[in-house]
Parts: C-alpha cells; structure tokens; sequence
C-alpha cells in the first residue's frame, strides 16, 4: 500500500514540476511581449513607418529606412539562401546515395550551429575587404548562408512526408525523374515548403551580430544595394546602447516591430500548414 | 445465371468451382482466336532477384493482345514482381537484377537502348491503392499528355473528356473538372486512376490488385469496366480473388513461390487444370 502511495505522489509532483514549467515558459514570452508592447507601442505612429531618424532633441523622426533596409536584406539572403537550400533538400530527398548525402547533412547541421558573428566575419573578410565599403551584398549574403541549413532540412523533410505511391503513379506514367519531382512530389509538399520558408526567414531576420560589420547601418536612405544598409537589428542595437533617453523610446517601438515581423512569419508558416483546400 | 461445374478431378473430394457468367462473355472462343495471334508480351525463362532474394523464376509465358489475363496465386508468390517488371517499375527497387527476357510488342524491356518514357507511355499501370494526385481531376488525367509536350488547352480537353469517357466516370464529374482528386469516392479515384493511365494510349494495361481496396459495388463497376477496356487494349491483371479472375478473365495463370505452375484458358484452369498445385488452390485447400 506504502508503494502505491509511493508512486501516487511522485506523479503528483512531477506532474506539477511539468505544469510549472510550461507556465514559466509561456511567462516569459508574454512578459517580453508585455514589457515589449508597453515600452513600445507608444512612440508608434505613422512617423515611424516613414520618416528618417531626426538629430537628437527633434521629434518627429523614424524608422523608414532600417525596415526598408531589412527588407532589402532579406530579400537578398533569400535570393541566395532559398535557391540552394531548396535544391538541396531536392537532391537529398530524392536521389539515392549513402556516403555523400550522409555527408551533406552533417556539414549542413554543423553549418546550422556557427555562431552568426563567425558568419558575419566570413561574409566581411570575402566581400567588405575585397569592395572596401559596407553593403546590403554583404549583409545579405551573410543571412543567405544562415538561411541555407533551414530551407535544406526543413524542404528535404517535407518531401519525405509525401507518400512514395505518388512518385510510384508519376513514373508510371512515363515521367522522368526529374519531372516526377517538378510536376508530383515538390507540389503534394509545397504547403511545407512554403512554410519552412516562412519559418526561415524568421530566423534570420532578428540576427544582428552578421549585419554588425557587414551592412554596417546608414542613417539615411541606402540607394541600391551597394552602401552601407540601415536595418532594425542594428539600429535597435545603436539605440538601446546610446546615451540619449529619446533614443531609447525609439529602439523599444523598433523592437516591437521587429517582433511584429517575426511574429507574422511564424503565423503565416502555421497559416500556410493548417490552411483548408476548399473541396469544390 | 450460373452454371454448376462439378469436379471429377480427385476422387478425395466433390467440391464444385462456380464460374459466374452473368458478365456474359465469349471466354473460349476469344480466347482460342489469341493463340492464333502473335503474342503482345512475351516472357522468356524470365527470372527477377531482389539482391539474392528470388522474386520470379523462369517465367515463360505469352500474353495475347486485346483479352484479359489474370495473374493469380497465393501472397508472395512474385504475381506483382511479375507485372511491374514489365513496365520496369521494379527498377526503384535497389539491388533487384534480372536474367531471362521480356518482351513487349516484340521489344526487349530490358534492353539497354530501350527509352523507360515511351515503354511506360505504352504500357499503362493501375495501383492497388488508388493515387490520384492532390490536383484537380482535369490535371490528373491530363498529368501524362502535358509531360509529353502537349500545351494545346482544345486537344487536352478532348483527351481527357475521352479518357474519363473510356473509364465510364466522364458523366459522374463532367459538371465540374476543376474539382480535387481527393474528394472523389474510392472507386470514382481508381477510375480515375484508369483514365488518368488511358490518357496516354497505352497498347497494355497492367493492374495491380484494382479493386482490393474498393467496395463491391465499386469492384462490379471496374469489372465491368474491363469487360470494355477488353476490346481496345490489352489487360494484365494481378488479383487475389480467385472469382474476379473467373469472372473477368480469357486466360489465366497460376504463380506459386515464384514459380508459373500453369497458364492456361480460365475456363481450363478452374474446371479441370492439369497440376495438383493448381487444383488445390483453386478449390481453396491452400492459399
């Protein structure tokens, strides 16, 4: 009966031990969201969305060109990152072989855990050195190869998950493989693809050691891609360690931006996932 | 109607085969009109290894075109090793060899310079499962035309009206092709399935186990379906029923642990085969 007892109240506890754990967890992230949107959301308005930062002291300022330049940077990390990660994770999926896929994954996970400040120095020492100037290249290639590891092991799963009757159907129909991989299996797992680009480019968005010396920051608007590039990572960054209190307002609302933009990614990955193919 | 065979075969036993006729079809006479035909696939000491596994050996046999022609046997006995060496569907299988040959339409599968493409566009398949693609049902039947090369929106159209049509589903979905594969009925996927296979006008239709995973109104309706399929094409068609392959078939053949035991007119194989293995699993003492 002791023993009963015994194991009736380790249950209990571990149970609550678990319970207490995910309310923490679940804690924290409201009360970054909390803390986030009372400090933030208050120097929110339209200015932020479309002004230059003004000197210090004048108000009236913004943001404009750090989510514009994110948005370049972003765009470029996906124009490299995607195309390779996508077509690797094709190749991994589909094509047989033992020793060199084998080989690709464990380089692309070792890949996935460099510390992004090494990444940022890569991309520094092949490009920054080489043009002698700060770019939205250089930044963007940095994320591309951060967005690399991702979009392989996240696409190579998804294509996993389609069911080999499909490629069975498709090649029975005369398909080459190739064709069958194009026209059959990567549409039946586009919803996850899709998803895992989502998810990748939510990663990568908040990273802002690599942008340190690589994009550098502007002040002003970046024309092109060829100059120094202004992004909400590093401004937040500039802000929250400078000296003037007006500043700091100004990296709470870009904080709560950028979490708005890594929070809409996230949803759109679950949005794409769960979305319902109208049956008619 | 039916008609009541009585056995003489065993002195040991009196059980009576019944060959439904009721899909009334001439099954001899048609079927001694293909011996006088060439043969549309030809299988010579055929054997298929999967690494050192025998999957099939020394299967000779010839498969007549237009006619049905059943594969039976008991599980595991290579009736589907068989059937997908023809369109080399077994190629995906790693460390599968082959010794003997095959013919289809007088060209050797198996040859080197032989283009996988066109052998599968000429010889069809039908899954045990149906496998529609998560697309609309016009996409699906119009899936092996537009790999071919044709863009031409008029010509796909009238492919796939007249593949859907030769697989009786034309007027259950003509209201609305553009719907999802997926939402059809079980039996209304395997005929699609079949459409989706006549679009590129195959001269053979293999078919794994049809209707296996289909209900038995859904099973009548593909029966029938091949009974119309007969006269244009040439069916293969691997099954565990053993009344199916009555009911559907010209010729049969008796497959056992990878061996052909007998391969023969249906009517003969059922009513009086010529091997004891043949007879006991047909009056069910095995299998």
């Amino acid at each position: 009966m002791a023993r009963l007892a015994l194991r009736k109240s380790v249950n209990a506890v571990m149970f609550s031990l678990t319970f207490l754990c995910t309310v923490a967890c679940l804690g924290v992230l409201f009360f970054i969201l909390g803390y986030l949107f009372w400090n933030g959301g208050r120097d929110l308005n339209w200015n932020f969305f479309t002004k230059l930062p003004a000197p210090v002291g004048e108000s009236g300022g913004g943001m404009a060109n750090a989510i514009v330049g994110s948005g370049k940077l972003l765009l470029i990390a996906s124009a490299i990152g995607l195309p390779i990660g996508i077509l690797g994770g094709i190749y991994l999926a589909e094509y047989r072989g033992k020793t060199f896929p084998f080989i690709v994954r464990y380089a692309t996970d070792l890949l996935n855990g460099v510390p992004s400040i090494i990444i940022g120095i890569f991309a520094y020492t092949l490009i920054v050195l080489k043009v002698k100037h700060f770019s939205a290249w250089a930044g963007g290639f940095a994320l591309g190869i951060m967005m690399i590891p991702i979009a392989l092991r996240s696409t190579e799963e998804f294509l996993r998950q389609v069911p080999s009757s499909l490629r069975e159907a498709s090649l029975a129909l005369g398909a080459t493989q190739w064709q069958m991989i194009l026209t059959a299996v990567v549409p039946a797992a586009l919803r996850g693809i899709v998803a895992g680009i989502m998810l990748d480019l939510a990663r990568v968005a908040g990273e802002t050691a690599p942008l340190l010396f690589t994009s550098f920051g502007n002040r002003f608007w970046s024309e092109g891609f060829d100059k120094p590039t202004a992004s909400l990572p590093v401004m937040i960054f500039t802000y929250a360690i400078g000296p003037y209190e007006d500043w700091h307002r100004q990296a709470w609302a870009a904080a709560f931006v950028l979490l708005a933009m890594v929070f809409f990614f996230n949803l759109a990955a679950r949005g794409v996932m769960s979305w319902r193919r109208a049956q008619t | 109607m039916q008609i009541t065979v009585p056995h003489r075969m065993s002195q040991k036993s009196q059980i009576q085969t019944v060959i439904p006729t009721s899909r009334k079809r001439q099954m001899d006479t048609r079927a001694t009109n293909g011996t006088r035909e060439r043969a549309i696939i030809r299988s010579q000491n055929f054997s298929l290894y999967y690494g050192s596994k025998v999957g099939v050996k020394n299967i000779t046999m010839d498969i007549y075109p237009n006619s049905v022609t059943a594969i039976i046997g008991p599980s595991g006995c290579g009736k589907s090793t068989f059937l997908r060496s023809i369109n080399r569907m077994n190629d995906l299988i790693p460390h599968v060899h082959h010794e003997g040959r095959l013919e289809v339409a007088g060209q050797d599968v198996y040859d080197k310079r032989t283009n996988l493409v066109n052998l599968r566009q000429e010889v069809g398949m039908v899954f045990q499962k149906p496998n529609p693609f998560p697309k609309s049902i016009f996409d699906n039947v119009a899936y092996a035309p537009s790999l071919q090369g044709i863009r031409n929106k008029g010509e796909l159209q009238h492919i796939v009206e007249q593949s859907l049509r030769a697989a009786a589903l034309w007027d259950e979905v003509k209201d609305d092709l553009r719907k999802s594969a997926l939402a059809l009925s079980g039996g209304q996927q395997q005929r699609l399935c079949i459409a989706r296979a006549l679009a590129t006008k195959p001269r053979v239709l293999l078919m794994d186990e049809p209707c296996s995973a289909l209900d038995p109104i859904a099973t009548g309706r593909i029966e029938d379906l091949m009974g119309q399929l007969e006269s244009s094409y040439t069916i293969v068609i691997v099954t565990h029923n053993m009344q199916q392959a009555a009911r559907v078939s010209d010729r049969a053949a008796f497959f056992c642990l990878g061996a052909l035991i007998e391969y023969d007119l249906t009517s003969k194989i059922f009513s009086n085969p010529s091997k004891k293995e043949t007879e006991d699993y047909v009056t069910g003492r095995f299998g």
